[in-house]
C-alpha cells in the first residue's frame, strides 16, 4: 500500500468490502475491472483509431505523413467544435439534428454580413453566433413550452435553416471571402508557433500535476484515500511525454494550426465545465434521471435552455470555422455529411446516445476517427458512395458498442 | 447531533415511557395540522385532518388506498397546497407554497421511488442541486459530509464513488434518507420506505429511521405493512376516505388497526384471520 501511512484508518476505507486500488498495479487492475463490466471510457476508440491508422498506412505511406496529419487537424477543428455541442445536448439526453444547417447559415452570415454589407468581421461573426444561439433557444422553448421533441423540432430546423442559409446566400449562391484575411489565414495557415507548442504541452502536463498534488493534499488532510505520488508522476509523466512526442512529431512539418489549439482550448473548458461545476452536474443528473433532477431542486428547463444554446452557438462557431477553412461561404456549406459526422464524432468517442453519460474529450477523439477515415479513402481515391458507406458502417458500430457496454453496465450495477 | 437537546428533561422521562396512545404530544411539537382540507375539483381527497408529530417522534401514516395518505405527504412536501385549514411548524403558522418552501423549513421527503440518479455516484446524489461552490465544486468536503451523514446513520455503503445503480434497494434507500438530512430538517417524511425491500433490507431501513428519530427528528413514515410500522411507531395515526379515524400506540391489535383502515369490525380481513384462527385454535 503506498497511502494510509497514518496508521489511522481513512474514512472511505473502511469497509472491507472495497477493494484497495491506490497503488499503480491496483489502478491497472481496476481499469481492466472497468472494461470487464462495460465501462469502456475511451478505450473502443483509441483501440478503434490504432486500427484504422494501422489499415490505412498500409495501404498508402502518405498517410501517416506529417503533411497529412497536419491537414487532418485542420478539418478536425471545424467538426469539432460542432461535436462538443452535440456532446452537450447528448448529455441531457436530447439531440439536435440541425447542428449542420445552422453551422452553414452562421458561415453564410459571416460572409453576407462581412463581404457583402461591409461589416466589420469582429462584428459579423458574433452576429452569427447570436442567430445561433436564438435559434437554440427556440427549440429550448418549443420543449419546454409545447413539450416538443427535440428529434422533431430539430429536424424541422435542420430544413428551414437551411432554407434560411440558401436564401440570404442569394441567387449566386456562393460568397469568397478575401484571402489574406485574419479569418482566413486563422482557417488555412497559422501555426502556433514551434517553442510556443513544446511550452504548452509541458503546461498542460504540469497543471495536471499540480491539480492532483493539491487534491491529494487537501485528500489526505481530511482523512480521505488520495492518489500516490509515484502514480500521480507516472500518469502525468507519461501524458506529458505523449503530448510532446505529438508535438514534435507535428513540428517537423508546418506545426499545429492554432485553429487546432482552439478547438482543444474549448475541448478543454468544456470538460472543466461538464465535471467541475454545478452546472455540468446537473446537465448529467438531467441525462440520467430527469425527473429525480427536478425535485432535487434543479431548474430543468433552464438547463435544457442552456444546453440548445450552447450546441447551435457552437455549431454557430463550427460554420464559421469551417468558412476560414474553405474560403468561401457556399450553399454547400454544413450540408451532406457534416450534421451526422458532428453525432458520430460524439458518439465514437463514448458520448451515450441514451444521456448522462460522456465527456468533451469524446468529440476530440471520435472527430480524429471519423477525419482519419475520410482523410484516407481520400487518399485511396476511393468515391464519395463508397465513403459514405464506410462512414456509416463506422458509426452503426460505435452506436453498437454504445448499447452493448450499457447493457453490461446495467448487468454489473454501472450506470 | 444537531438541534436535539432542545427537549426538556422532564418530558423526554416521559417520552422514554413511549406508552402513550392518546395522542398528546410527547415532546417538542415539531409539527401540528389543524383541519386541514383538499379538495380536487368535487371530490374531497381531504377533509379537517388533525396531526401533530413532536421531536423524536416516529409517527406512522396508515390508511386503505385512496384514504389520502399520499395527499398529505404532498401538502407537507409543498407539491400540493391545503384548500383549508392551518399548519404549524414549531409553533408559527407556515404556509408551505412550493417544494423548496417546504424543505427551507426544514421538512424533507424520501419520495417511495427514492428520485436517485443512477449515473451519479453517492457523493453527487447526497449534494444533488446543493452543491458546494457552483463554479469549483469542492468535492473534497462534500465527500467528507457525505462520510459524515452515511456514518451518523451507520450505514454500510461500501464506498461514496461508485454510482448508485451498484448498491442493493436497502442502500439506495439509505442514499435517499442521508440526502434529505443533509439540509439538518427538523421533519423527514418517508413515502413507503420498504415498500420494495427484501427482509434484511428492511430491517436495516427500520434501524436507520429508528437512528434518525434518536437525532432528535420528526418521522412520518407511510406503509402498509402492519409489521413494519408497529415495529417502529410511536403512534400510528389512521386515515380513512381522507378523515382522522383513529389515533394507536404501537402494541393495538391488529384487528383494531384493520378495523379502523377499512371502516368496519366485520371485514374481509378480519373474517380471513378468522377462518385461519378457527383452524388453528390452541396456538
Amino acid at each position: 500500500m503506498t497511502t494510509g501511512d497514518t496508521g489511522a484508518p481513512l474514512l472511505d476505507r473502511g469497509d472491507e468490502r472495497v477493494k484497495q486500488q491506490d497503488s499503480v498495479g491496483g489502478s491497472i487492475r481496476a481499469f481492466l475491472g472497468r472494461v470487464r463490466t462495460g465501462d469502456l471510457g475511451s478505450l473502443p476508440v483509441v483501440v478503434g483509431l490504432a486500427m484504422i491508422w494501422t489499415v490505412f498506412q498500409s495501404l498508402n505511406p502518405v498517410f501517416l505523413a506529417t503533411n497529412n496529419l497536419v491537414n487532418l487537424l485542420f478539418d478536425c477543428s471545424t467538426v469539432g467544435v460542432i461535436s462538443l455541442g452535440i456532446v452537450c445536448i447528448l448529455m441531457v439526453g436530447e439531440i439536435d439534428l440541425s447542428v449542420g444547417s445552422v453551422s452553414g447559415f452562421a458561415s453564410a452570415m459571416v460572409g453576407v454580413l462581412w463581404v457583402n454589407l461591409g461589416w466589420p468581421v469582429w462584428l459579423a461573426i458574433p452576429a452569427a453566433m447570436a442567430v445561433g444561439a436564438a435559434i437554440g433557444l427556440l427549440y429550448a422553448l418549443l420543449l419546454n413550452r409545447l413539450g416538443m421533441p427535440s428529434f422533431v423540432s430539430t429536424l424541422a430546423g435542420l430544413l428551414a435553416v437551411l432554407g434560411m442559409q440558401l436564401y440570404i446566400l442569394g441567387a449566386s449562391g456562393s460568397i469568397n471571402l478575401p484571402y489574406g484575411s485574419d479569418m482566413v489565414n486563422f482557417g488555412q495557415s497559422l501555426f502556433i508557433p514551434h517553442i510556443l507548442a513544446y511550452v504548452f504541452a509541458a503546461l498542460a502536463g504540469a497543471a495536471m500535476f499540480a491539480a492532483g498534488v493539491r487534491t491529494a493534499a487537501r485528500r489526505r488532510q481530511a482523512g480521505l484515500s488520495a492518489q500516490s505520488m509515484k502514480s500521480l508522476l507516472l500518469r502525468t509523466g507519461a501524458l506529458t511525454l505523449l503530448l510532446e512526442a505529438i508535438v514534435s512529431y507535428l513540428n517537423q512539418d508546418r506545426g499545429i494550426p492554432w485553429m487546432f489549439g482552439f478547438f482543444v482550448g474549448l475541448t478543454v473548458a468544456m470538460n472543466y465545465a461538464l465535471t467541475r461545476t454545478q452546472w455540468g452536474r446537473s446537465m448529467t443528473a438531467i441525462g440520467g434521471n430527469r425527473e429525480a433532477a427536478r425535485r432535487a431542486g434543479i431548474d430543468v428547463n433552464l438547463i435544457y435552455t442552456s444546453a440548445f444554446v450552447a450546441c447551435s452557438v457552437l455549431a454557430a462557431i463550427g460554420g464559421v470555422l469551417s468558412s476560414a477553412r474553405l474560403a468561401s461561404a457556399s450553399q454547400q456549406a454544413g450540408t451532406g455529411d457534416v450534421n451526422l459526422n458532428a453525432i458520430a464524432a460524439a458518439v465514437i468517442g463514448g458520448t451515450s446516445l441514451f444521456g448522462g453519460r460522456g465527456s468533451a474529450y469524446s468529440a476530440l477523439l471520435g472527430i480524429i476517427v471519423i477525419q482519419s477515415i475520410a482523410s484516407g479513402l481520400t487518399l485511396l481515391d476511393l468515391s464519395s458512395s463508397l465513403r459514405y458507406m464506410i462512414t456509416g458502417a463506422v458509426l452503426a458500430i460505435a452506436v453498437i458498442v454504445d448499447s452493448l457496454a450499457r447493457r453490461s453496465r446495467v448487468s454489473h450495477g454501472r450506470a | 447531533m444537531p438541534g436535539c437537546d432542545t427537549t426538556l428533561p422532564e418530558e423526554s422521562t416521559v417520552r422514554m415511557t413511549n406508552t402513550r396512545q392518546d395522542g398528546s404530544p410527547i415532546a417538542e411539537t415539531v409539527l401540528s395540522l389543524r383541519g386541514i382540507s383538499k379538495n380536487f375539483g368535487a371530490i374531497s381527497a381531504l377533509t379537517g385532518i388533525d396531526l401533530d408529530i413532536g421531536a423524536g417522534e416516529v409517527v406512522a401514516l396508515v390508511g386503505d388506498n385512496g384514504a389520502g395518505k399520499s395527499t398529505l405527504v404532498k401538502i407537507l412536501a409543498g407539491v400540493h397546497r391545503p384548500s383549508a385549514g392551518t399548519i404549524a411548524f414549531r409553533g408559527k403558522d407556515v404556509t408551505l407554497s412550493d417544494p423548496s418552501a417546504a424543505l427551507a423549513l426544514g421538512i424533507a421527503t424520501v419520495f417511495q421511488d427514492l428520485a436517485l440518479c443512477d449515473n451519479l455516484d453517492v457523493v453527487a446524489n447526497i449534494f444533488l442541486g446543493k452543491e458546494l461552490q457552483p463554479l469549483r465544486l469542492d468535492e473534497v468536503s462534500m465527500e467528507l459530509r457525505a462520510w459524515k451523514l452515511l456514518n451518523e446513520l451507520s450505514a454500510r455503503i461500501p464506498s461514496v464513488r461508485v454510482a448508485v445503480a451498484s448498491l442493493s434497494g436497502g442502500q439506495r434507500q439509505t442514499v435517499a434518507i442521508a440526502r434529505s438530512l443533509l439540509l439538518e430538517p427538523r421533519l423527514i417524511l418517508l413515502d413507503e420506505p420498504t415498500a420494495a425491500l427484501g427482509v434484511a433490507q428492511t430491517a436495516e431501513v427500520l434501524d436507520l429511521i429508528e437512528r434518525v428519530r434518536d437525532r432528535g427528528l420528526g418521522v412520518i413514515m407511510i406503509s402498509h405493512n402492519m409489521a413494519d410500522v408497529r415495529a417502529v411507531a410511536d403512534r400510528i395515526v389512521v386515515l380513512r376516505l381522507g378523515r382522522n379515524n383513529g389515533v394507536f400506540h404501537a402494541d393495538a391489535s391488529d384487528h383494531d388497526l384493520i378495523a379502523a383502515i377499512t371502516g368496519a369490525s366485520d371485514n374481509s380481513v378480519s373474517r380471513r384471520s378468522g377462518r385461519r384462527q378457527a383452524g388453528q385454535t390452541l396456538s
